[in-house]
């Protein structure tokens, strides 16, 4: 079962393709500016690494955040419009999960520990969620570092932007697509590819007075 | 393919989400969501509203463009999408699904110019544009004069809005005589039972200094202050406010000014075709000026039905047949919105 996965909720632009027992090619690059830019040729370049057509994908699996919003759709309508295109199941993970999931991976004492992933949710705020035994058990949530409390280990990049807050930090910063892939071939919980936005839009009324003289 | 290609059209850069399908000259499908009625409280498109009803209404507007096309997605010959200018975040849904349907189904990808779509679109209508010809593109967003010369690749600059857009100027109008957004039909109807000559409100950039230096320019915010104070100082006194005459004044000012400029375009530069296209081409009293004007001044004068005046697909779909249709070399897939892409650049 080939699945392609990726991720833009995080300053990654993070691509994976994999057969469900190993990842036949990845390719991430940061640049929290030009997700737009990167997330298609991305895609291009992991599969004609592996020597695939976008046919021959069985399923797509896209991190559908938190993070901010415009690099955040870039992921989501790409995957949904694929999957339509192509007739296959979109599937949505929680990109902090995908990140705690890498998390444990390159430290499997982890898996026994508390943890928090914190990600940039930039207005000097973090997306949070906190992890035991690798499962999530609060979260996810956004929240100024200073008011989370936590003490323990915390995984992403929220730990790097305040470290006198969250001083515990442990890698990976960003997300990683083969996380994503791997979490959906875990068969751990799937979400409907939609953003978590977390927050509602900026909308204030218009700043026109109705009287201009006034 | 050859003379008729099949493309699909993708525009996002305000508040409607337009899929089209245009066969050669054809128009197949214009599949339309708009969050217009989501903005409608805040009198005026909020941009992060925008971006999330883009996302929600894509995929699903996609399907029914194909269904009433009566086409699968694999038979296209290519995608065209808006790249600019209009809201960046807007602009990035609508660029993203366009090269997911090229890259998914290995179609060639057309990132276009928006205003440059508000042109082509004309042609599912009335046919080939003549060249040269005189565009004016007035709308909430834009308000510009441009001369056409290749559809394809040339089209230039001549004037724009030095501050608000025509549409928005009837927003803004709209706001301050209590009438709800968006203002331009609501001035519109208003404006039938009104005297236009009721109050003479200034002509933005007319006076001989303004034409030196800004001969094909435009500026409505003087115009709104005016109308502001103007009503200000009625209720000031006590009076009523005679709503459609202070709408019909309004929109006298603001139908004189582009029908004067766009004639005064085409007797300079020798041009006897004006095409008028965005929301405001719309409006009922710019249509008859400018249709009298133009016949008194031997122009033939093109506008789009309103349906296709407004932002939509298949404006966008019926440049991409015009890019494919002049060989024009498609668009690599690190496209990216650009939301100040200039005019003269047609095709990314
Ligand atoms: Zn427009």
């Amino acid at each position: 079962m080939l699945v392609l996965a990726f991720d833009t909720a995080t300053p990654a632009v993070t691509v994976a393709v994999s057969d469900g027992a190993q990842v036949l090619a990845e390719w991430s690059a940061v640049d929290p500016r030009r997700h737009g830019e990167l997330l298609a040729p991305g895609i291009e370049r992991v599969l004609s690494e592996a020597a695939l057509r976008p046919a021959d994908l069985d399923s797509i699996a896209v991190g559908v955040g938190p993070g901010p919003y415009t690099s955040l759709r870039v992921g989501v309508v790409t995957a949904r419009t694929l999957g339509a295109v192509l007739g296959i199941p979109v599937h949505g993970v929680c990109t902090l999960d995908a990140i705690a999931l890498d998390a444990v991976g390159l430290d499997p004492g982890l898996a026994g520990t508390p943890f928090v992933v914190a990600t940039d949710a930039r207005r000097r705020e973090v997306y949070w969620a906190r992890y035991v035994d690798g499962a999530r058990v609060e979260g996810p949530g956004v929240v100024k570092p200073a008011d989370l409390h936590w003490v323990g280990p915390v995984v992403g990049y929220g730990a790097t932007l305040y470290p006198e807050h969250l001083p515990r930090g442990r890698a990976p910063e960003h997300a990683r697509a083969a996380a994503v892939a791997a979490h959906v071939e875990a068969g751990l919980p799937t979400l409907e590819p939609v953003p978590l936005y977390l927050r509602k839009p900026d909308a204030t009324m218009p700043t026109v007075p109705r009287r201009v003289l006034a | 393919m050859a003379d008729h290609p099949l493309v699909l059209g993708i525009e996002t850069s305000c508040d409607e989400t337009g899929v089209g399908i245009v066969r050669g000259s054809t128009l197949l499908a214009d599949a339309l969501a708009s969050s217009v009625d989501e903005h409608a409280r805040f009198g005026g498109v909020v941009p992060e509203v925008a971006s999330r009803a883009h996302l929600e209404a894509m995929v699903p507007t996609i399907e029914r463009a194909a269904a009433t096309a009566g086409v699968r997605l694999a038979d296209l010959d290519a995608v065209a999408v808006t790249a600019g200018p209009g809201l960046a975040g807007a602009l990035l849904v609508g660029v993203a699904a366009a090269k997911a349907i090229a890259y998914g189904l290995g179609k060639p990808l057309y990132g276009v110019n928006h205003l440059a779509a508000h042109v082509a679109v004309d042609r599912l209508e009335h046919g080939d544009l003549p060249v040269p010809s005189i565009a004016m593109l007035v709308s909430g967003g834009h308000s510009s004069l441009l001369l056409v010369e290749d559809l394809a690749t040339g089209v230039q600059p001549l004037g724009a809005t030095l501050d608000d857009a025509a549409g928005e100027a009837f927003d803004k109008v709209a706001r301050l005589l209590g009438l709800p957004f968006p203002g331009g039909p609501e001035i519109d109807r208003t404006a039938r039972t009104g005297d236009p000559a009721y109050v003479t409100f200034p002509r933005g950039l007319t006076g001989h200094r303004d034409l030196a230096e800004h001969r094909f320019d435009f500026s409505f915010a003087g115009l709104k202050t005016a109308v502001a104070r103007w009503v200000e100082a009625r209720e000031r006194d006590g009076e009523p406010v005679p709503l459609a005459d202070v709408a019909a004044s309004f929109q006298e000012a603001v139908v004189d000014v582009l029908t004067r400029k766009a004639l005064a375009a085409c007797q300079e530069l020798a041009v006897d075709t004006l095409l008028i296209g965005g929301g405001v081409a719309a409006n009922s009293r710019l249509r008859a000026l400018a249709a009298e004007r133009c016949s008194r001044a031997g122009v033939h004068l093109r506008i789009p039905r309103p349906g296709l005046c407004t932002d939509n697909g298949a404006m966008v779909a019926a440049l991409g047949v015009a890019l494919v249709q002049a060989g024009v070399a498609p668009t690599a897939l690190d496209l990216g919105a650009d939301s100040g892409l200039p005019v003269t650049t047609v095709a990314v």
